[in-house]
């Protein structure tokens, strides 16, 4: 009798730290549809001017767009460097390996603001603020962890046995890797470039500093839509980009499942 | 693979491996696919940080001296700046230890659905734009927003509660944030354990609470460290959240660095309150790394 209600009680708690943490972000919602333009809870009548507002206006659709070619690049770039290294990382022999290892993640333990303003002062001398291409180096440099991590993951759980098969009947080093390596571990490969897309296409500090004014990404465009008085664009904006995390919250649970389900059949 | 059977010297047998084993020949040319993505490291992220604490130790005339650490050391408002910044950081760690730990009880016994629903509102922050969630507190936290609508609704009170634009609003909004680095690690620490050890415990004669303290929450130490580090590094050095949902007075280290360098233009001041940020967060994985093995818990947490 005691230890149920000492569960019922544990449950509970834990409902109130679940609205704790989702609240605050589905509220974003109904505020979207409001129709008058101050921020006030409950919101006021019904309507769709913030989305209009979004999808009309050059500097959010500019953003959005920016945001879209950088993340996509990051994700190309980062997944394929990440891959290989994490396959340096599992199969080869790296000399100072755990040195190895600690230089690669520092991008997800240095503090965003310290590498942003380091970055600045060199990315600035080859003049690669406020482009493109300096945004796509920056953010591949804070996503390659991620992919390491999750990549160098399932490649510790593949069974090797099925590659030296290959060689051993006669196969090439790169078409055993790309024939029977690379689809035993493409839902890894599918999270990792997940995990890349995300941290560029989310990342703000160090957006703001290397973005300038040529190459604003969203999160920037939000960040000043917050910082002195709120535009009501960004509840719109919000919403449409937590209807993507829950999408790709999906998908991840999905991959997992498939790449779980795979190592129960190979091991 | 080594040859077996005749014991050749130590430097014959060295030689003979050199030659002979191809294998280990491809493995270190395997281990040569890992420099590319070191050097794009070195270049983006290493050297710019080694060039950010050469120049904290410049003056501002360019030669070598301790002044901005001195500037840091001896101005009384910087002293202010960094003791809250720790202050917020720490006080974030420990709320969210607090509330994350029995959190994460009820995860791991967690069943069915409502392990899915456990899992996801612990999961979901990681895949919401930071943005989205800081707007998203404005909105409950805001003098017209959920929270003091609610209240004045209710009758509790009578004129909104400031909650944003102060150390409250920095507060609420760090805690949720932080709370998923605290519940994942000892959510995966609970789970790793060897359950006989419980029974063991209640089998001699211990009282569920003794079992409690003497063998379960000492199990679970490894993970109470890992969330809690993480959880303190990255309050350290936060910038968006005290930014948006802090007031003027509330400037931590981190604003205290993008004002340096963006408003008043002083660089190497601004390299010096970052290599200091730098210096405290490497020496907190450093130290940490003598409990636990960091990167093995963040694989699990990912």
């Amino acid at each position: 009798m005691r230890r149920s209600s000492g569960q019922a009680a544990l449950a509970s708690f834990a409902g109130l730290v679940c609205l704790f943490l989702v609240l605050p972000s589905l509220i974003v919602v109904p505020m979207s549809f409001n129709a008058d333009n101050l921020l006030r809870f409950p919101p006021q009548g019904f309507s769709l001017t913030w989305y209009q507002t979004y999808f009309g206006q050059e500097d959010w659709q500019s953003a959005t767009w920016n945001s879209l070619e950088i993340a996509l690049s990051v994700t190309a770039l980062a997944t394929a460097l990440g891959t290989v290294a994490a396959l340096a990382l599992i199969r080869g022999r790296i000399a100072l390996r755990s040195l190895y290892i600690y230089l690669m993640l520092t991008p997800m333990i240095v503090p965003p603001i310290v590498s942003a303003v380091s970055m600045y002062g060199v990315f600035a001398q080859f003049k690669l603020v406020g482009t493109l291409p300096g945004m796509v180096l920056a953010h591949t440099v804070l996503a390659l962890p991620f992919v390491i991590i999750n990549v160098a993951a399932v490649l510790q759980r593949m069974d090797w046995r099925v590659e030296q098969a290959a060689r051993s009947l006669g196969a090439s080093a790169l078409q055993a890797f790309f024939l029977v390596t690379l689809p035993l571990i493409r839902p890894g490969l599918i999270v990792a470039a997940i995990f890349a897309f995300i941290t560029s296409f989310d990342e703000v500090v160090v957006a703001l500093y290397i973005s300038g004014s040529r190459a604003v990404t969203l999160p920037v465009q939000m960040w000043s839509g917050l910082r002195f008085e709120i535009n009501p664009v960004v509840a719109a904006v919000s919403s449409l980009l937590l209807g993507l995390s829950v999408a790709s919250l999906l998908a991840i649970g999905l991959l997992r499942r498939v790449a779980t389900g795979e190592r129960g059949t190979s091991t | 693979m080594a040859s077996s059977g005749a014991a050749p010297g130590a430097r014959d047998r060295r030689q003979a491996r050199h030659h002979a084993d191809p294998d280990r020949r491809r493995l270190t040319r395997l281990g040569l696919l890992g420099l590319p993505a070191l050097a794009f490291v070195a270049v983006f992220l290493l050297y710019p940080l080694a060039l950010l604490i050469e120049t904290s130790f410049h003056s501002k005339a360019g030669d070598w001296s301790l002044e901005q650490y001195a500037r840091i050391a001896t101005t009384p408002v910087y002293g202010l700046v960094l003791w809250k910044t720790a202050w917020v950081a720490g006080l974030v760690t420990l709320i969210d230890f607090v509330v994350g730990y029995p959190f994460a009880v009820a995860l791991t016994r967690a069943r069915g659905a409502w392990r899915l629903v456990l899992l996801a509102a612990v999961l979901m922050p990681f895949w919401t734009n930071l943005l989205v969630r800081t707007y998203g507190w404005i909105v409950v936290l805001h003098p017209n927003g959920l929270l003091n609508t609610l209240l004045i609704r209710l009758g509790l009170i009578t004129e909104p509660i400031e909650l944003v634009q102060n150390t409250t609003g920095v507060l609420i909004g760090m805690t949720q944030i932080m709370l998923p680095y605290m519940v994942l690690p000892i959510a995966a620490q609970i789970e790793k354990m060897d359950r006989r050890l419980l029974q063991a415990a209640r089998s001699l004669g211990a009282s569920a609470t003794r079992t409690f303290w003497h063998v379960y929450f000492p199990l679970t130490l490894p993970g109470v460290f890992a969330g809690a580090l993480v959880t303190l590094v990255l309050s350290l050095g936060f910038f968006v959240i005290p930014a948006l949902l802090g007031g003027r007075r509330d400037v931590l280290i981190a604003q205290l660095i993008d004002f340096n360098l963006t408003k008043v233009l002083n660089w190497e001041f601004a390299a010096a309150l970052g290599t200091l940020l730098l210096m405290v967060t490497m020496g907190l994985f450093l130290a940490a790394q003598r409990w636990f093995r960091l990167d093995s818990l963040w694989t699990e947490a990912s």
